[in-house]
């Protein structure tokens, strides 16, 4: 079995949401409907700038969109992850060619070769959570719909 | 940035009862809850607005499906209970309502236990067979009777942790297996444990059920309820269509394999609570918040003044039956050990001597606790059930649900304990009086 609170340490998280610019999202359905989609929408509204990765599209939420990481322009900081699980070790070698920072592998992207690959090639791995819903636990606003975000705090927050 | 990273720590009960929910108002910096007294919410842009009825992002548009101070008791129900998020309603009946309508469809059958709140089997007896939901009930201490229940058609199984009024305690852990066996879902209405006694999603049930009228508000003063999902549930798991397949009613959007975890509680907000329009208002969650608080304080003492009437009323000749699930005597004792180990809540029943007369000679002479039909109040209440809350069930009804003609339910509350048990002493001394009144003319 995985370790998955491993790589799912709340610091880590907060830190790699509150560094990141540039979020090349892998597996980024055309299809609204899709929770990639939503993921995608989601993170561009809230100002990161999201590349998408399918070799099926051209275009996906008013971006060009790559085959692959390895044919993309510039440097990125988060590697998201929307594939089946055996596809990860692929997805990280390249991640670790290009220079990423993170894999971030959404919910059921489970796979210890690929989370190793990544480590090994120095990149932090967060498995099996969704980058949209830990931005809104920490960032964005899940509380105003009734989820627990398991956060307790006293401290005022800026303007939302 | 890098400063406003939070630091992960398992805070206790009593500490998320206060905090959970709500950070101070950003805007005002107002400690605490404010109430949003608000039908609806400005847009920023259409864009905005638009992200909004879409469910792409987490924004308010009208407070029938979401309210700012709504969301601080759902968010607090919610970690209290452990689950993945909850959503409030107008009543605990109305909660109830919309978590089964959000998984059922006409020719379902849902699995129960006999043994139920009154206000319950009527909304399971007549309105969902109005709605074509085939209903059997069955014995909650039979896990054989469960699982004999199961049809190729069955949706849920439905019991309450301690049963209204007849104090049995439901076998959660095994329950919950034998429901996922099946790949259904275990409901429990919890209304009567709280959080603080019992949390049934940590035993594997996936839907929680409070009126938040009783014990979680606990000062009768609003009615409300609350349904919280575990978040764990496989509703793709090929039974319900109706979670899983893209939904007619939200422009084919597939709940559960687009927010996974969230999935169901997003379709019981954005459609069941939009559709059947029972919101909670915001001025009645700012007070069951204020109850929150203070919750584990309350059931402290509402378990020591209950333990100690269960007590005064074995020991009486005029009482006998007392269901208090904690006693020694009690079958349930073993379940209370395992589910309820700070106390088995403060409702329950006794059977008072001189049967229907007599229970309603004992509700004559009791001058403290109020004869009123609500229970989980600070306030110590009685009722006599065959003649209010379970009239409207016939003999056989009654006795399955654990209710006799003499029967006098309690919830016990938090005054000095020695004054209820001098009130109920009085009771009796009428039911005596009564009596002697009866021997005496005949």
């Amino acid at each position: 079995m995985t370790d998955l609170a491993r790589y799912q340490d709340p610091l880590t998280i907060q830190r790699v949401l509150h560094t990141a610019n540039t979020i090349a999202i892998v597996g980024l359905s055309n299809n609204e409907l899709r929770a990639s989609y939503f993921v995608g929408y989601y993170l561009r509204r809230h100002g990161y700038h999201v590349i998408p990765v399918n070799p099926r599209q051209t275009e996906i939420l008013g971006q060009t969109c790559y085959p692959s990481l390895l044919d993309v322009p510039e440097p990125i900081d988060i590697v998201d992850v929307f594939r089946a699980p055996d596809a990860l070790p692929g997805i990280a070698r390249d991640a670790v060619a290009i220079g990423a920072r993170v894999l971030w592998c959404q919910y059921g992207v489970i796979n210890d070769e690929g989370a190793r690959i990544a480590e090994d090639g120095s990149l932090t791995v967060v498995m099996d959570r969704c980058l949209k819903v830990e931005h809104a636990r920490y960032v964005g606003r899940m509380h105003w719909l009734g989820f627990n975000t398991q956060r307790i705090t006293s401290v005022r927050a800026g303007l939302q | 940035m890098t400063d406003d990273v939070e630091q992960a720590h398992p805070f206790g009960f009593e500490t998320r009862q206060l905090h959970a929910g709500q950070r101070p108002d950003p805007n005002t910096g107002a400690r605490a809850v404010p109430i949003f007294q608000t039908t609806s919410y400005v847009f920023e842009d259409p864009e905005s607005a638009a992200a909004y009825f879409n469910l792409q992002e987490y924004g308010n548009t009208y407070s029938r499906i979401m309210n700012p101070t709504v969301a601080v008791f759902e968010e607090r129900v919610a970690n209290l209970e452990g689950g993945a998020g909850a959503v409030a309603f107008a009543s605990g009946i109305s909660a109830q309502a919309a978590a089964l309508f959000t998984l059922l469809q006409p020719g379902d059958h849902l699995v129960s236990s006999a043994a139920l709140y009154g206000g319950t089997v009527n909304q399971f007896k007549h309105l969902l067979r109005k709605m074509s939901v085939e209903l059997t009930w069955v014995d909650p201490d039979d896990l054989d009777a469960w699982r004999q229940a199961v049809r190729p058609n069955t949706k849920a199984f439905f019991g309450e942790t301690i049963g209204n009024p007849a104090g049995n305690v439901l076998d959660i852990e095994p329950l919950a297996s034998l429901a996922h066996q099946h790949d259904l879902p275990l409901i429990v209405d919890n209304t009567f444990a709280t959080p603080y006694l019992c949390r049934p999603i940590e035993w594997g049930a996936d839907i929680v059920i409070h009126s938040a009228t009783k014990f979680l508000g606990g000062h009768g003063t609003s009615i409300g309820g609350v349904v919280v999902e575990s978040g764990t549930f496989d509703w793709s798991n090929g039974r319900f269509a109706v979670v899983a397949d893209p939904s007619p009613a939200y422009h084919g959007l597939p709940f559960h394999e687009t927010f996974g975890t969230y999935g169901y509680l997003m379709k019981l907000r954005a459609e069941t609570l939009r559709d059947l329009g029972a919101a909670l208002s915001p001025f009645n969650a700012f007070l069951f918040l204020q109850g929150l608080e203070t919750l584990s304080l309350r059931m402290e003492r509402h378990v020591d003044n209950a333990q100690a009437v269960a007590a005064f009323l074995e020991s009486h000749e005029l009482a006998s039956n007392v269901t208090y699930p904690a006693l020694p005597a009690s079958p349930y004792r073993p379940l209370v050990e395992k589910y309820l180990p700070r106390g088995a809540g403060a409702v329950f029943s006794f059977d008072c001597a001189g049967g229907r007369a007599g229970g309603q000679d004992f509700i004559r002479g009791v001058t403290l606790w109020s004869h009123l039909a609500n229970v989980g109040d600070a306030k110590s209440l009685i009722i006599h059930p065959a003649s209010t809350t379970h009239r409207q069930l016939s003999d056989d009804e009654l006795r399955a649900a654990g209710v006799g003609p003499g029967t006098v339910r309690l919830s016990v509350g938090t005054e000095s304990v020695d004054d209820l048990t001098w009130d109920l002493e009085q009771g009796f001394a009428r039911v005596a009086a009564a009596a002697g009144q009866k021997v005496g003319t005949a």
